[in-house]
């Protein structure tokens, strides 16, 4: 789950990073009373879950109040990248000697956390890996004994020279894994990390991504989700337990398992349609799964026909197919659907559904082609 | 032959009282796996009975399982809480051999649970994963028996039911397999393709490999590089995930393509390079298989 910078920043600071001040506003005027509290020339920025803010013209400079409520009034309700941004973050504009890079994330090659630095601050460090891999450290952390005093002290020697500055980048090191840890993260990274004219380092920017798997047992960080900037049917999926993401097609998919449900939506564009959603329904043949999914697919009103494809192995195929039918009664659906049911008691399965006045079919290929011709005509 | 289990497995299921461990307790059983025990903490002593009217005791601890059974493989159906830690117990106990079923783990929490497994010298599969089956031989984890026959096949994949869908299909055309191995979708699994590759190319009887991937990470593309430099048996591979968008989690949490890396496009074309026959849809599977076997 990402989270918002300004809810990143708050973690940090609870490891103890130095993280500027800053407020987050909904309104132009709550900008404004920000901006003069804090005094001198700030920064608003917008809050969405996306790159690129500062080239989309959502992170702007504000000499008054006065000025931050006008770009705040400018930046909420701008789109960036598909997102609209509904919340700004106002904080002190920080004068800059020089940026770095810090960041740790889960690498699934060494299955263990790994730092990556760079004195290059400031860019997308991806880009930097590619031009000037050099520029670039990386520290395997082994996650039973944690961020050792070594690597951070190695680390910090990359990023300055300067005594004063490594003795504050091992201490900032250190609380950023202390952030990363106790938030379950499986990314946490600062961009820039800024030294001041005056010599001291801060974090003036804060990107964190956590393990979803990890959010039960952190009901604080999971308050942090934001309902805004998800589609409200991936909300109600996520509370019906559902894996759903949509997409732009108008071929609803209704998949049990997740390769599946992919393989699906690859198979409907094989045949020259578009999918409109990822979901996986699970293995239960439970009708309120079936109606919260049919729910979820049609309350997209691009959706011109919609296809199941199950797969009964544990799950016998009957099963499926009579919750399909007690599903169906509880709903009006207006378009057409298709089913494809393959494994366990199938026979069974499609002597149900056809005498429910379905589309039955056992080919994936057959119910794809189908399903994309029948979106096509409608 | 075959890899990891066979007909002299014998199997520990942890958390055989739950929902989940219980039913699948009975299909292993049912299915002719050689189920020895049990472990629910603070049901020891009493017993599993199975619909083949084998009883199976239960013990509190692995460890006292394996005193009492000698069992040498185990599969983990506990709870995501509470399953980094049944991994590192059954490690402990000695298990060779580890299969976790278990989805919703938390990644931190097995990042150190991989390092334990691997400090003791076992060897993990998954988690959330289906487990695999050596047909007609043992099953350990969720797969389906009926759908698989015995023959010359060996099938790795990250998916569920996108693997039953391609053995099945095979099994209906009368291709059998050696070993059906799922090695889960979450970004840390104990068990990678390579793995289940050098393990087949020691398996005489496996003719030729169906290696189903799909987005996120680079799995895929260095078991491609070892096929081409140290497999002599044909493969066939298919990536799922041609129209995921990137960024975004498709169910598994280890299906994510992040910035440009671990598309499907990319590891198609790493396949294709490295000599790998590439399937474009779940059918051309077994079209591809039938080709490699010379059907």
């Amino acid at each position: 789950m990402d989270i918002h910078e300004y809810q990143a920043k708050e973690l940090f600071r609870q490891a103890g990073l130095p993280v500027p001040p800053g407020e987050v506003a909904t309104t132009p005027e709550e900008a404004e009373a920000i901006a003069s509290r804090l005094g001198g020339t700030v920064v608003v920025k917008a809050q969405v879950h996306t790159g690129g803010r500062g080239k989309a013209g959502g992170v702007k400079l504000a000499a008054s109040a006065a000025e931050a409520r006008d770009h705040a009034g400018r930046i909420l309700g701008m789109q960036i990248n598909g997102l609209t941004v509904k919340k700004v973050l106002v904080t002190p504009a920080e004068d800059i000697a020089s940026e770095a890079y810090v960041g740790v994330l889960i690498d699934r090659r060494t299955q263990s956390p790994i730092f990556m630095v760079s004195p290059e601050g400031g860019v997308d460090i991806e880009e930097v890996a590619r031009t000037n891999p050099d520029a670039i450290r990386k520290v395997r952390i082994d996650p039973r004994y944690g961020l050792l005093p070594h690597q951070a002290y190695a680390m910090a020697t990359f990023l300055y020279e300067e005594p004063a500055l490594v003795k504050q980048a091992q201490k900032v090191i250190g609380q950023l894994y202390r952030a990363f840890t106790t938030n379950s993260c499986s990314l946490a990274e600062v961009n820039p990390l800024i030294v001041t004219p005056a010599g001291e380092i801060k974090a003036i920017d804060a990107k964190v991504s956590v393990d979803e798997s990890a959010l039960f047992r952190m009901p604080e960080v999971e308050a942090f989700r934001d309902l805004d900037a998800e589609p409200a049917s991936e909300t109600k999926a996520r509370e019906s337990s559902l894996s759903f993401v949509k997409l732009d097609g108008d071929v609803g998919c209704c998949v049990n398992g997740a390769g599946l449900a992919m393989a699906t939506m690859d198979l409907v564009k094989y045949y020259g349609g578009e999918p409109a959603n990822f979901l996986d329904i699970g293995g239960s043949s439970n009708p309120d799964k079936v109606v919260a999914a049919l729910e979820i697919i049609t309350s997209d009103p691009s959706v011109k026909a919609i296809l199941f494809n199950i797969f009964g192995g544990i799950t016998r195929c009957d099963d499926v197919a009579n919750g399909i039918v007690t599903a169906m009664k509880r709903i009006d659906i207006q378009v057409p659907i298709v089913i494809r049911l393959t494994g366990t008691n199938e026979e069974e399965a499609l002597a149900i559904l056809k005498d429910a006045g379905f589309e039955a079919y056992t080919s994936m290929d057959a119910v794809v082609e189908k399903a994309v011709q029948l979106a096509a005509q409608a | 032959m075959s890899i990891f289990i066979d007909k002299h497995s014998r199997v520990v299921v942890q958390g055989i009282t739950g929902r989940d461990g219980s039913f699948h307790a009975n299909q292993m059983v049912e299915y002719g796996t050689d189920v020895v025990a049990g472990v629910t903490p603070g049901k020891g002593g009493q017993f599993f009975t199975a619909s083949t009217g084998r009883a199976i005791p239960i013990f509190n601890t692995v460890e006292d399982a394996r005193a009492a059974t000698e069992a040498d493989v185990s599969v983990i159906y506990v709870p995501p809480a509470f399953a980094a830690g049944a991994i590192m117990e059954a490690a402990d106990a000695g298990i060779g051999f580890i299969v976790a079923i278990t989805e919703g783990i938390p990644v931190l929490d097995m990042t150190r649970a991989a390092a334990f497994v691997r400090d003791r010298g076992a060897r993990l599969l998954g988690p959330n994963c289906p487990g695999l089956i050596t047909p007609g031989q043992a099953k350990v984890g969720i797969i389906p028996g009926q759908i698989t026959t015995p023959g010359p096949v060996g099938v790795i994949s990250r998916s569920g039911t996108l693997t039953y869908e391609a053995v099945n299909q095979l099994t209906q055309a009368g291709i059998g397999q050696t070993t059906c191995v799922g090695i889960g979708g979450d970004p840390i699994i104990g068990t990678n393709f390579i793995d289940c590759l050098e393990a087949f190319s020691k398996d005489p009887e496996t003719r030729a490999i169906a290696m189903i991937g799909e987005i996120g990470g680079t799995d895929e593309q260095e078991a491609a590089e070892w096929i081409r430099d140290h497999l002599e048996i044909p493969v066939v591979g298919f990536i799922a995930g041609q129209t995921a968008p990137p960024g975004r989690q498709m169910g598994h949490a280890g299906a994510i393509i992040s910035g440009s890396a671990g598309t499907a496009a990319e590891k198609m074309k790493v396949f294709a390079d490295c000599g790998i026959a590439v399937a474009r849809r779940p059918a051309d599977i077994r079209v591809l298989i039938s080709e490699a076997l010379g059907l």
